[in-house]
Parts: C-alpha cells; structure tokens; sequence
C-alpha cells in the first residue's frame, strides 16, 4: 500500500509515478515522493507518500491542509500538530520564530507582546508598512493566518513579568524567550528555572551587526534548555540589528523548538 | 578561599556574597541568571548568599537585541 495526494492507494510491483497520473491528478507534473521531488520514472515502493500535483493549480480548501505539508520530511507535521509553543515578543526574533513554527505546523502558538509595529521594525520583523500602528499580537496573528490557517494562534497583549510568565505559559511544551531587553532575557530564563522546570526553552543572547555566521551557535546550558547567539555582539549605539543576522538566530530558535518537540 | 566561577578557579575573601563577588567583576545583576551549588538563584537571594570554600558558581550572562 502507498498513499497518493493522502488517499491509501494499492500498487503493482513496477509501477512509477507516472502511471498514477490518469486515475489521480490528471495533468500533474510536480511528483513529490517522501517530501522530496522526483522525476516521474520513480518506481513507488510500499508505505511510499506521493504527492502529484500540477504546477499553478489552486487546490480546495480540504486538499489545501494535506498540501500545506507535501515536502516535509513524513510525520513531521503530524507529531507537532498536538504541541503548544509560547513566544515571549514578537519583534525580530519572535515574529520570525512565529512564522517558522507556523509554516512547519505546530498545532498552536501563543503570542505575547506588548508593543505596536512601528517603521523601525521593519528592517527585520515580519510585519508591512499597512500593519505600523497595529499591536503586534494583531498583526502577527493576521499575517500567520495567512500563512498556514490551520495553526491555532493565541495572543497574550500585555508586559510579561516573574509573576505573569507561569500563569500564561504553564501550558505550553515549549517556551522561547525573543525579547529584545538583556534584563528581561535573563529575568525570563530564572523565572522558567525556578517556576516551569522541566519546560523546554529557547532563549537568544547576542546577534546584532553583520559579525560572522558561524559564531552563532545554539548551546544547551541545562537539560532541555538553549541559548541561541554569539553571546557577545549587543544591540547599541554604533551596532544595530538587522534582518539577515537576527534572522539566523531566530531560525536556530525555530529548528532547536522543532527538535524538541519532535525528541 | 577559592571557589569555581564557570569552570575556573577564583580567589575571593571569605563572607562574600554572591553580589558582592559579581560587583568586583563589573556585572550588571540584572542581566545574568546564577547557579550556585547546583540551585538556581532567586534574585532577592544574590546579597544574602554567602559563597563558600568550594562553591561552584555558573554566571549566565545576557546581552541585548532581539
């Protein structure tokens, strides 16, 4: 048995793509064979997923989901769509973490902040030029729906504290600090110690400039915890912060919460 | 007396507090997370900690941006 665009389908020995083109996807010519594309000579081996699309279509709404996850390595999505990731700002670091998370699948992020979008945020933070005025938790939440509607999305619009950060993300499986201020990265990581022990927890430290790549890394300094960064180049006056390289520290927060949550 | 500050070997005076170690290092208290014996630190803890013979202290330093 192999599943062709999701539906379990019986197969002769011998058979390749191309011979399932007629009955299932008449005109495809995309062939995708266990999250990865292939020519349509591929002979299909049993518990194959194949997925024959066809360049252009605008698939309905009950095939948009299934597609949505087509090149992912198989039963990724299906393992994350029960977890809960909480994202503490959603400014360069949190917004790109959002929509990371959000196109790979997980099942519902809860998104905190306290800010509105302002231009300054542009240079690097997932938001338009339309959204500048709006709470960030509002804009984000938006654009994510755009992205992948099937992700639950919560919003938490407030300032987080010691106090707060156990009631609202008690729940979650994992917890990724994106703040922008050292006091509250630091605030954030003890609270989560001493309050959530045992969460899995992603937190950032370092990756202003344009330094080099590689001197970003993702460390794990206790058991299911992370800190992400170069740990030396802060955000001052003379060194800002700009998308490629927030970028980069932001995706090591996203991969190191998928690796978690897929462990 | 000597303790261990993140692996290395330090010399301090004895009936330091946490705090008063990390201020002869220059570290603002507000951006670290510490480790002391194998606990986590609650912050009101840093003045009244004494360090002792032998204390194993881990410094968890932040810096800004994001």
């Amino acid at each position: 048995m192999i599943r062709v665009n999701e539906k379990p389908v019986v197969f002769r020995k011998g058979t390749k793509l191309k011979d399932l083109v007629a009955a299932i996807k008449p005109g495809a010519d995309v062939f995708i064979l266990n999250g990865y594309p292939v020519s349509q000579e591929t002979l299909v081996l049993d518990n194959d997923e194949c997925w024959l699309l066809k360049r252009g279509d605008v698939p309905d709404a009950s095939e948009m989901e299934h597609l949505l996850y087509s090149r992912h390595t198989p039963g990724v999505q299906e393992k994350i769509k029960g977890s809960t990731v909480g994202i503490m700002g959603l400014g360069g670091l949190g917004s790109v973490v959002a929509v990371a998370l959000a196109r790979v699948g997980v099942g519902t992020l809860l998104l905190a902040d306290y800010d509105v979008v302002e231009p300054s945020n542009l240079n690097r933070q997932q938001y338009f030029i339309a959204q500048v005025g709006l709470k960030k938790t509002q804009a984000m939440q938006a654009n994510l729906a755009q992205v992948n509607p099937y992700v639950r999305v919560e919003t938490f619009d407030g300032e987080l504290s010691e106090e707060n950060i156990p009631l609202v993300f008690g729940d979650v499986d994992v917890l990724v600090e994106c703040f922008d201020q050292a006091e509250m990265k630091a605030k954030a990581l003890r609270t989560a110690l001493l309050h959530l022990p045992g969460k899995g927890y992603v937190g950032a430290s370092g990756m202003a400039g344009f330094g080099e790549n590689n001197l970003i890394t993702t460390k794990k300094i206790f058991p299911n915890v992370f800190v992400v960064g170069d740990h030396k180049a802060e955000a001052k006056p003379g060194q800002g912060l700009m998308a490629p390289r927030v970028g980069i520290a932001a995706n090591h927060q996203a991969n190191q919460v998928l690796r978690i949550l897929l462990e | 007396m000597e303790i261990i500050v993140n692996g290395e070997n330090k010399n301090i005076d004895s009936g330091t507090s946490v705090e008063g170690y990390l201020k002869t290092l220059d570290i603002n208290l507000e951006t670290v997370v510490l480790e002391c014996d194998g606990g986590i630190l609650k912050r009101d803890e840093y003045p009244v900690r004494i360090l002792k013979e032998g204390s194993v202290l881990e410094v968890i330093r932040f810096i800004g941006g994001g």
